[in-house]
Parts: structure tokens; C-alpha cells; sequence
């Protein structure tokens, strides 16, 4: 495992770039853990101070630091994507590998409900859950909501790999030579799965934050914990871009922004393993 | 496919004209992954020609080389394929072309119409979003020129040669059986009267009867625009019924070479003999064994002769070095320490 | 495939079976996938007009009490009015009776396509509203769809075609960086640059505010003006995932059979491109295209809500704030609606494409 790991590292470009910014992303939001200031306490500081040596990311106009705020901003926000990721797989990896390995009636009845979910537009829906929850709107409920409406895309990808794997000629073989079901799942097919099911989970926390920015700038979640979204939502409220305290919605942003492309090349970097053709691309064409 | 009396048909002109020439080719895949980089010796200079209205055989069992090196003559060459050495000689329309130094251009010129390809009939052979008609205008109209109505008049002419109905033209791929594509592909390729037709495994995949036909419409047609031709097949069968030379290929090198008939019954080298020994026959009782061992790593192939480690003659010389190719009787050559040294070649028990 | 045996020397040399009629019976194939469409279009829209049902009927919170509760909140009412007031709204928002009636009142608005009047801008109806913001979403989805996807899958398939070329490989990097980044962020950062940094272009209204509204040449103008920003940033975030989706399908293509087959011909390369490995690969693309529509319908909605943009994502967000319940569901199930039969569109249009499907 640890030798996959650091080949990937070596001789996998996006998966390098990809882990530095991520980890990079990860060590700024462990340093919430030593911030002076709680999240939630405002006017700690003297509000609107740009930049300086005293509070590197300036300071908001609710008298918070920004450098410290987005620690802890960047990690709910990391924390949340992570939550939903973790709670659609389940289901996403549970109807993937059932209707591909069962197939037939199964299949197609879960396939079915499948591309309704994916047809269906969630973010109206979003918006009326958050219309009719109000205050009583957490964060747990939130990802559990947006758990059970986002698993349908990467279900069909992990169908498309069991059936691809029962069909197998290993497969078969060790259906006959007497493994388990259960047997054969954890060790012949997992390292198949592995690569998609991490493709699909950087993919689901990209989508998940994404919503979460979203949702919580239009002000549609709890606004006192501290988020990415929210704290582009306080910006707003405080007309931040007018008053020319940029450095508020910059850092954010950028922070944000970083995340995602870190995730985003995580998970194409298992492009090869899901897709073997392209490993002649990468391989190919070496002259001389 | 069971080994009939072999059937040839003899050049009549007193000299052969020579088609083709290929000289010492060698061809080699260059991977480089996760810092392992590796370099797969497909064809190891392999030498031989063809002359005008013969069928050229080429046999040897999966992965020995054979794929590469017809892909290599007709220059179709993807990275991470490589042309390291050697040359590929065609001559036709009076010029003699060195087919890698051609520019894009005038390989366009001759494709097609001077050398064409019989692709074995998949599914995915053809263009699946298009109509069989599509595929002829692409691949030959340009070099028949004639107005489009008679163009496809001609088209529709040709296809009943092969037994196809002029429907076939309106149909989609999938829409066709194997053997239908498989027929469609070689009228494709001899639309245009090419002097020169590669066919790479053209009845592999078509059940017993459907190969007797298609095999022989392929060589009536090959015999009235008296082309040259490659076939190319691992089933010795085929060979026996259709080709007037064969070569036999093992790990990228050519072992054994002559007129199928000579080949089939007096084969020199012990990979050929053990492969026509396996062929089945009416009357035939004797036990067949496998060869032992298995295909060599064409990464890391074995020194000397390839065939060293499978063989049952094999002697201490056959370890350090490669045979050179030694004729044994006019128009018969081996490369085998044993049954064929420089000096003194033997006939094989 | 005909099977050797003594009973098949009699047959005509060549005569076997086709593997799938030529012809004619296509037209019964396209009907049955038409019917299996339609059920599948029926059945999305039928769950998701249940999910918005269960949704608003499963929080502990009574919009009726909370719209009371809004309403009175300045000043005190009589318990009569009030009172009034809970029946009238109840009657509004369907929510009187048993569950089993809510849910019947539900589907027979959805069905007429009338939801009540909204509170917002009362009296007007729901549908109204909806109906004067809906060609603004369609127009800037159509036009910015379009555009992502033509100008992706052409970039994707010459990149996946052309290897070598750098110009390809720095637009795809550039398309790809800025593909996983949310819609509302690249629209909020134009927002941003356009609207304080270097205001060339407006950032609110679907058109001037003074401009009259009819066909002439100076509302079209101020529309188009006006519809550069959010298109752009449509464009953009959509365009990175069309590129790589074809460029991957294109490396794969090019190594089918049937393309090997062409260049061994020697048919000029650009054709190749065109009428083999493009043409093949659109057809999965499209397929792509129908399962991203919810997607990118989201992305529509909360662009226009950056810009001002005069469609149903604004209209939502501004119902949301102002607690207009009828006006929320009315878009929820709008949404869901258009969206499916956008799908069902596209998928019915997909044989055309792809004439192996026909033969299923």
C-alpha cells in the first residue's frame, strides 16, 4: 500500500499536484486547532485593517482575523464535503455493486431510479428544503440531504465496474474453486473498485462544497459557523467589495479555489486505472 | 481446417516480377513507465520478398511478431512502435518506393490503389454511423474518378463477385453478419485493382463453411486482377489451401521460408515441423503432443536462437548464437544450427 | 451463423442469415424505444414531484403559522383575522385536509399548472411570474449549453486527434482549471472584476432599464449586452468537461478498427477526423449531454442570481427571502418538469445518431 502510494507520488503528475495542494489546503485548516481567537466571537480585533505584518489576511469588518477565521472556515467546509462524500458512498457504492452484480430485474429497476436522480435539478430542491427547514437547518441535516439526492452519478460508474468484474474470467473462477461472495469482493475485485471509488469521492467532495459555498453565500445555512460560504455571505452583507475590503472575499476565494483544483486533480489522476487505453498515452512515443 | 491436397498457382512468366522487398526490417516497441522503461523487439530482422500474383503466407503462432510486421510494411506505425531498421521496398507502376520515405502525400497516392488491406471482418470494422455504401466512396472513389452514379455501379458490380446483393450498400455495419463484412472488406480491397493486398487473419473468426467460401472468392478475385498478396494467419489450414510461399515466424525472426508445398511436406526447421504435424488428418492416429514451454518474452528474448528453450534438437551452439537464414534446396531456406549449418544442411527425420 | 453440416451444402454459396433485418422494421423498434422513454420521463417526473411533496411536508415548521407569524409580527391583529388570515392560507397553499388531499391538491395543480397566487407580489399567480422568467433561463441555458458543448467537444476531439499540438494542450489545461470550480464562484469573481475592476460590461437586469421591450434593434442590443457575462461564465465552467470527455473518447476512438481501417486507405485525414472519430464520439457525448441537463440547469440558476438576471434563479432566491411558499414549490416543480422533458427530448432524438440503438 505504501509503495502504491509512493509510486503514485513519483510518476503521477496530477496526483503529486494534486496531494501538495490538498495537503497544503489540510496543514492551513489544522491550524485552527492552535487560533487564538473562537470562531464565532466578533470584534476581537479592530475591524477593516488590510494586510500587515499583525494579521497577514487583514481583518473583517466584523472585527474578525481573516487568517485565522479561514482556518476554520476552510476546514468546516473541508470537514462538510468530507461528511457528504463518506455518507453517499454508502448508498452510491451499495447500488452500484448490487445492480451490477446482480443485473437483470434489479438492475434495471435501479438504474432507473438511478437516472431519475440524475435527470432531476437538486438544487431547487435544496432551496425548498432549506425554505421549509429555516432555523431548524444544521449542518448534519444538510449533508444528509445532500447524501441521499447526489449518490446517482457515481452509482453507475461503480455498476459499470462490477460488471465489468463479474463477467471476468478470475471472477469465475473463484465463484467455482468455492470463495464467498463476501471473499471475493474484498480481495479479488477490491483493487479494482479501489481507483473509483476515489475518483468518485474527490469528485463528491468537489460537488458537495460547491453546494455548500452556494447554498450557505445565499445565506440558506447556519450562518454562525464559520464556512467558506458563509464567510463570502458576511462579506456581502457588509458590502465588503464597495467598501474596498477586498482581502475578505480574496482569501476565501482563493483558498477555496486551491481546494478544488487539489481535489479535482486527485481524482483524474486515477483516470488511467479506470480507463486502460489512455495508459498508452502516458506510456507511448519514447524515440531515440 | 484439414490439410488438402495443396493447391499453387505456379507463375507462368518465365521471371517473377518482384513486388516487394523487405530488407532486414526490424521494428521494436519503447515503453517508458513508472521509470521502467522496456523495449519489446516485435520484428528482428526479418528479410523476404514477393512476387507479382503470388500469395504470400506468413504463420506463427500469437504474438511471434507477425501482426507487427505487416503493420511495419504498410507503414502503419503508432508510437510506441518504432521502425529501428532496415527497409520495406515495393515496386509497382514502374518506380521502386521506399514506403517509409514516402511523404504523407504520396502515400495517400498509393494507398489503396496500389496497396490495399484486408482488416479481419469485426464488428467494429467499418464505420459503425455510416453505410456500407459511405465506406467504398471514402476508400475508392477518389482513385476510380468516374461520376458517382457509375461509380457505384462499378461498386455494385464488384460486390456480386464476392456473392453480395447491391442492398448490402444501404445496410449499417452491425446489420451485416460476420462473414457479409468479412466479404464486404474484401471487395473493399479490390475495388481498385491494387498490386499489392495485405490480408491479416481474414477468416479468423468465421465458422468452417463460411471460410471455405470466402477464402475462395478471395483467391478467384486475387487471380483475375492478378495482384500480389500477404495472408497472414496463425492456421496452418489455410495456408496449405490458399498460399503459394510460406514463411514461418517465431519471436520476431523468420525460421523457415519456401513454397507452401515444400514447407508442408518437408518442413526443415523443428518449430514448422511440430506446427504441420499438428494439423489434424483423415487417417491420421498418431498422438498429438504440445510443445513444451511457453511463447518467449520478447522483452528479454532468449540469446541465441529463440526457439532454443522449446526445442528438442537444441545444442550448446543454438544457446550463443543466431542461426543464419541457409538455403536447403532452390527456393527453401531455414535458419537452424541443426537441421541447417552454413556448410552442410540436413533433412529433418 | 450457419452451423457446417450435410444439410447446408444445398444453400447458395454466401446465403446465410443477416444478423438484423435491412430495413423495414424500424419503425416498430422506434416505437417501443419511444414508449420506454416516455415511461422513464413519467417516472422522473413523478419522484420528483414526490420529493418536493415530501420534502415540504415533512418539516416541523407550518408555513402557514410562519407566514402568520411574518405578517403580524408588526403590530397586533385581531384573533379573527388572524384566524381568517390561517384558513385563507391553508386554502392558498393546499394544505387543508388529510395528507392523502394535500397530495391530491398537489398533483392537480401541477397537472393544470396553476399554483395559487403569490404572496409576494399578490395577487399576481404563480404562473404568471414563472412565465415571464422563464424564457430569460431558457435562452441563457440554450445559448450557453450550446456553446460549452460545440466548442468542448470540437477543442476536446482535435486535442485527443492532434497530440502534439501545444496551442490544444494549454486550452485543455486552461478549460481544466477552471472546470471544478462552482459556477456561483467564477460568476461571482466575473461579478467582481466586471463590476469594480474594469465595468465594461453590466452586471445586473436582463436588459437596460429604460430600453422598451418589443423587437427592436436597441432592446435586442441591450439583451445581448446584457447576457455576455452570465453566458461567459456558463461557458467556462462547462466547457473544461466536455473538452476532457471527448478528448479521452477521441484517444480511445482513434484506435478502433474502423478508424485504423480508413487511414490504412488513405482517406484524407481531416475526413477521418470528421466523419469517423468525431461522429462516433458525439454519440456518447450527447448521451452526456441529457445526464448533465439537471446539473447545468443548476449552474443557470445561480449564475442568474449573481447577475440579476431576470429568470426563475432569481425569482427563487427573492421568493425564498420574501417567505413565498407557492412561488417556491411553483419553480421546484417547474424545474423539474422543463428539465425532464428537455432529457426526453434529447433522448428521443438519439437514434438518429446512433442507428444501432433502433435495432434493440
Amino acid at each position: 500500500m505504501f509503495t502504491t502510494a509512493r509510486d503514485l507520488f513519483r510518476y503521477n503528475r496530477e496526483f503529486r499536484a494534486g496531494i501538495l495542494l490538498t495537503g497544503f489546503i489540510v496543514a492551513f485548516a489544522a491550524l485552527s486547532f492552535v487560533s487564538p481567537y473562537p470562531p464565532q466571537d466578533t470584534f476581537v480585533v479592530p475591524p477593516d485593517v488590510p494586510p500587515s505584518i499583525a494579521h497577514w489576511f487583514g481583518t473583517t469588518s466584523r472585527g474578525q482575523d481573516v487568517f485565522w477565521q479561514l482556518t476554520f472556515a476552510i476546514r468546516n467546509t473541508m470537514l462538510f464535503g468530507f461528511a457528504v462524500a463518506i455518507l453517499s458512498r454508502l448508498i452510491s457504492i451499495g447500488v452500484g455493486m448490487w445492480s451490477g452484480y446482480k443485473g437483470g430485474f434489479v438492475d434495471r429497476v435501479l438504474m432507473s431510479i438511478n437516472d431519475t436522480f440524475i435527470v432531476i435539478p437538486l438544487f431547487p430542491l435544496l432551496v425548498l428544503f432549506y425554505f421549509v427547514m429555516r432555523d431548524k437547518m444544521s449542518w448534519p441535516l444538510l449533508a444528509l440531504a445532500m447524501a441521499c439526492l447526489g449518490w446517482s452519478y457515481d452509482a453507475r460508474l461503480i455498476r459499470s465496474v462490477a460488471m465489468s468484474l463479474k463477467s471476468r474470467e478470475f471472477t469465475q473462477q473463484s465463484v467455482f474453486s468455492g470463495m464467498r461472495t463476501s471473499e471475493i469482493v474484498l480481495q479479488e475485485h477490491l483493487p479494482y473498485v479501489l481507483p473509483i471509488v476515489f475518483y468518485t469521492t474527490m469528485n463528491n467532495m468537489n460537488w458537495s462544497i460547491g453546494l455548500e459555498v452556494t447554498l450557505s453565500v445565499l445565506g440558506f445555512t447556519n450562518i454562525d459557523t464559520p464556512t467558506i460560504g458563509v464567510m463570502i455571505y458576511w462579506a456581502n452583507q457588509h458590502t465588503a467589495m464597495v467598501a474596498g475590503i477586498w482581502w475578505w472575499i480574496f482569501f476565501p476565494v482563493l483558498f477555496v479555489v486551491i481546494l478544488f483544483i487539489g481535489l479535482f486533480l486527485l481524482a483524474i489522476s486515477m483516470n488511467e486505472y479506470i480507463d486502460p487505453r489512455s495508459r498508452l498515452a502516458r506510456m507511448g512515443g519514447v524515440r531515440g | 481446417m484439414s490439410a488438402a491436397a495443396p493447391t499453387s498457382a505456379v507463375a507462368t512468366s518465365a521471371v517473377p516480377e518482384r513486388v516487394l522487398t523487405v530488407r532486414d526490417l526490424r521494428a521494436y516497441y519503447r515503453t517508458k513507465y513508472f521509470g521502467i522503461s522496456r523495449e519489446v523487439r516485435a520484428v528482428d530482422g526479418v528479410s523476404l520478398h514477393v512476387d507479382r500474383n503470388e500469395i504470400y503466407g506468413l504463420a506463427g503462432e500469437s504474438s511471434c511478431g507477425k501482426t507487427t510486421l505487416i503493420k511495419t510494411i504498410v507503414r502503419a506505425i503508432r508510437p510506441p512502435l518504432d521502425v529501428v531498421g532496415g527497409s520495406v521496398t515495393f515496386h509497382f507502376a514502374g518506380r521502386d518506393r521506399d514506403i517509409h520515405a514516402l511523404s504523407e502525400r504520396e502515400l495517400e497516392g498509393i494507398r489503396w490503389r496500389h496497396l490495399s488491406y484486408i482488416l479481419q471482418g469485426s464488428m467494429n470494422v467499418l464505420n459503425p454511423v455510416r453505410r456500407v455504401r459511405q465506406s467504398f466512396v471514402d476508400f475508392a472513389h477518389r482513385h476510380i474518378g468516374k461520376p458517382m452514379p457509375e461509380f457505384l455501379h462499378q461498386v455494385e458490380s464488384h460486390l456480386s463477385r464476392v456473392r453480395l446483393e447491391p442492398a448490402t450498400l444501404d445496410a449499417y455495419p452491425h446489420e451485416l453478419s460476420g462473414g457479409m463484412r468479412q466479404r464486404v472488406t474484401i471487395a473493399l480491397a479490390t475495388v481498385c485493382r491494387p498490386d499489392f493486398i495485405v490480408a491479416d487473419e481474414p477468416t479468423t473468426a468465421l465458422d468452417v463453411v463460411v471460410q471455405k467460401d470466402v477464402l475462395g472468392m478471395l483467391r478467384e478475385v486475387q487471380q483475375e486482377i492478378r495482384s500480389s498478396m500477404i495472408l497472414v494467419t496463425h492456421d496452418i489450414g489455410v495456408h496449405a489451401n490458399v498460399t503459394d510461399r510460406l514463411g514461418i515466424m517465431y519471436a520476431g525472426r523468420l525460421v523457415e521460408e519456401g513454397r507452401t508445398v515444400d514447407v508442408i511436406r518437408d518442413p526443415r526447421h523443428p518449430y514448422t515441423s511440430h506446427l504441420v504435424t499438428s494439423l489434424p488428418r483423415i487417417g491420421d492416429v498418431t498422438q498429438k503432443r504440445g510443445l513444451d514451454g511457453a511463447p518467449p518474452n520478447l522483452a528479454a528474448p532468449p540469446t541465441g536462437c529463440r526457439f532454443h528453450p522449446r526445442c528438442p534438437l537444441a545444442m550448446a551452439a543454438c544457446r550463443v548464437e543466431h542461426p543464419p537464414m541457409v538455403d536447403v534446396a532452390p527456393g527453401h531456406r531455414v535458419a537452424c544450427w541443426v537441421t541447417a549449418p552454413p556448410d552442410k544442411p540436413v533433412a529433418l527425420q | 451463423m450457419s452451423a457446417a453440416g450435410p444439410s447446408q451444402r444445398a444453400r447458395p454459396p454466401g446465403g446465410e442469415r443477416r444478423a438484423a433485418p435491412l430495413g423495414g422494421d424500424h419503425t416498430t423498434a422506434y416505437a417501443i424505444y419511444v414508449g420506454k422513454r416516455l415511461l422513464q420521463f413519467m417516472l422522473v417526473v413523478f419522484i420528483g414531484i414526490n420529493l418536493a411533496f415530501v420534502i415540504t411536508h415533512s418539516t416541523p415548521i407550518d408555513p402557514v403559522e410562519q407566514t402568520v407569524a411574518t405578517a403580524t409580527a408588526f403590530g397586533s391583529t385581531s384573533p379573527e383575522a388572524v384566524e381568517m388570515m390561517r384558513q385563507s392560507l391553508r386554502e392558498l397553499y393546499g394544505l387543508g385536509g388529510s395528507p392523502w388531499a394535500q397530495y391530491a391538491v398537489f398533483w392537480k395543480r401541477i397537472a393544470v399548472g396553476d399554483f395559487g397566487p403569490s404572496l409576494s407580489a399578490f395577487p399576481t399567480p404563480v404562473s404568471v411570474l414563472i412565465n415571464r422568467a422563464l424564457p430569460w433561463t431558457i435562452g441563457l441555458l440554450t445559448v450557453s449549453t450550446l456553446l460549452a458543448w460545440i466548442l468542448g467537444n470540437l477543442l476536446g476531439g482535435l486535442a485527443g486527434y492532434y497530440r502534439d499540438s501545444k496551442i490544444l494542450r494549454i486550452a485543455g489545461i486552461v478549460a481544466m482549471g477552471v472546470h471544478p470550480i462552482p459556477y456561483y464562484i467564477v460568476a461571482f469573481v466575473f461579478l467582481i472584476v466586471f463590476g469594480y475592476l474594469w465595468p465594461v460590461l453590466p452586471i445586473t437586469g436582463g436588459s437596460q432599464m429604460n430600453v422598451q421591450w418589443g423587437w427592436n434593434a436597441t432592446f435586442i442590443l441591450s439583451v445581448l449586452r446584457h447576457s455576455i457575462l452570465p453566458i461567459i461564465s456558463l461557458v467556462l465552467v462547462g466547457i473544461g468537461g466536455w473538452f476532457m470527455g471527448m478528448r479521452s473518447l477521441v484517444s480511445n476512438i482513434v484506435t478502433e478498427d474502423y478508424v485504423t481501417y480508413a487511414e490504412l486507405a488513405g482517406v484524407n485525414r481531416r475526413r477521418i477526423l470528421g466523419a469517423y472519430v468525431m461522429r462516433n464520439a458525439l454519440v456518447p457525448q450527447v448521451t452526456g449531454l441529457a445526464m448533465s441537463l439537471g446539473s447545468i440547469f443548476n449552474g443557470a440558476i445561480i449564475t442568474e442570481q449573481v447577475f440579476g438576471y431576470p429568470g426563475i434563479g432569481t425569482l427563487l432566491i427573492s421568493a425564498v427571502h420574501t417567505g413565498d411558499y407557492s412561488l417556491v414549490i411553483g419553480i421546484a416543480s417547474v424545474s423539474i418538469i422543463a428539465v425532464s422533458f428537455c432529457v426526453l427530448v434529447i433522448d428521443l432524438l438519439y437514434p438518429l445518431l446512433d442507428p444501432r440503438v433502433k435495432a434493440t
